[in-house]
């Protein structure tokens, strides 16, 4: 399985650590930002990959974890007509942008193809009560659907909840749990 | 017409999805709208005309990733 993480900040780069942990070894990555010191309190990046392009310190970080994984990195901000194309090759594809706009738009894009989305909405905040699984077209939604980032700074434990719970229905979708091998 | 929205069954009047919404008064920015069980892309909104006994899910994204 070939699993694309769109945008690589708190959701992505933890969904990504934990499906290689898990036995996922081909992953796309595309983002255009780089590691900032505020990005340390959640997101799968150490303090001396500050100012590197962040697909290409946690493709280092994921073969850190699994030496042969297949990982092809793009720096790139998706406009609606590359998101159509640019997980052509990819099983699943993981949303984890930041912006409201960016996550319509992915999933507007790949609703005609049908490819199988697990999306985040509602990741900001402290309160992990209301975090919560909908299902929603061909896509999985896993957040709290009402704390928005503008309103409340992200913090390591809801961000790596929704991010596990995120790389656990993938591992779902890929038979991952049925033959842990896999590849 | 009775239709679903977001698994509440409403009356209402004939009408397409992006009538719906704005009816409502949604910001359609961050709203993703899944009707009988497909994603409907927002460029799309204008050409569906709901039927009786139609699904919607009105799915309204916010921010942080």
């Amino acid at each position: 399985m070939k699993v694309g993480i769109a945008g690589a900040g708190g959701i992505g780069s933890n969904v990504a650590v934990f499906l290689a942990r898990s036995g996922v070894r081909r992953f796309k990555l595309v983002d255009m930002d780089r590691v900032e010191a505020g990005n340390l309190n959640r997101q799968f990046y150490f303090r001396d990959q500050i100012g590197r392009f962040k697909v290409a310190a946690l493709a280092e970080n994921l073969r850190r974890i699994v030496p042969d994984a297949e990982i092809e990195s793009l720096v790139a901000r998706l406009d609606n007509a590359s998101m159509a194309t640019c997980f052509d090759d990819c099983d699943v594809v993981v949303e984890g942008f930041d912006g409201r706009a960016e996550k319509k738009m992915l999933l507007e894009a790949l609703a005609p193809g049908g490819r199988p989305i697990v999306s985040a909405s509602g990741v900001a905040g402290c309160n992990l009560d209301g975090i919560r699984t909908h299902c929603f077209g061909q896509c999985t939604v896993i957040g709290d659907f009402c704390t928005d980032a503008d309103q409340s700074p992200c913090h390591a434990p809801k961000v790596a909840l929704v991010a596990a719970m995120m790389a656990h229905v993938v591992l779902e979708k890929g038979g991952y749990y049925d033959c842990p091998t896999q590849k | 017409m009775q239709i679903t929205i977001n698994g509440k069954i409403e009356q209402m009047d004939a009408c397409t999805i992006d009538q719906l919404v704005r009816r409502q008064g949604l910001k359609p920015e961050a709203l993703v709208v899944e009707h009988n069980r497909r994603i409907v892309q927002q460029a799309h909104w204008q050409e569906i005309q709901l039927r009786e006994g139609d699904s919607l899910e009105l799915l309204r994204f916010v921010g942080g990733g």
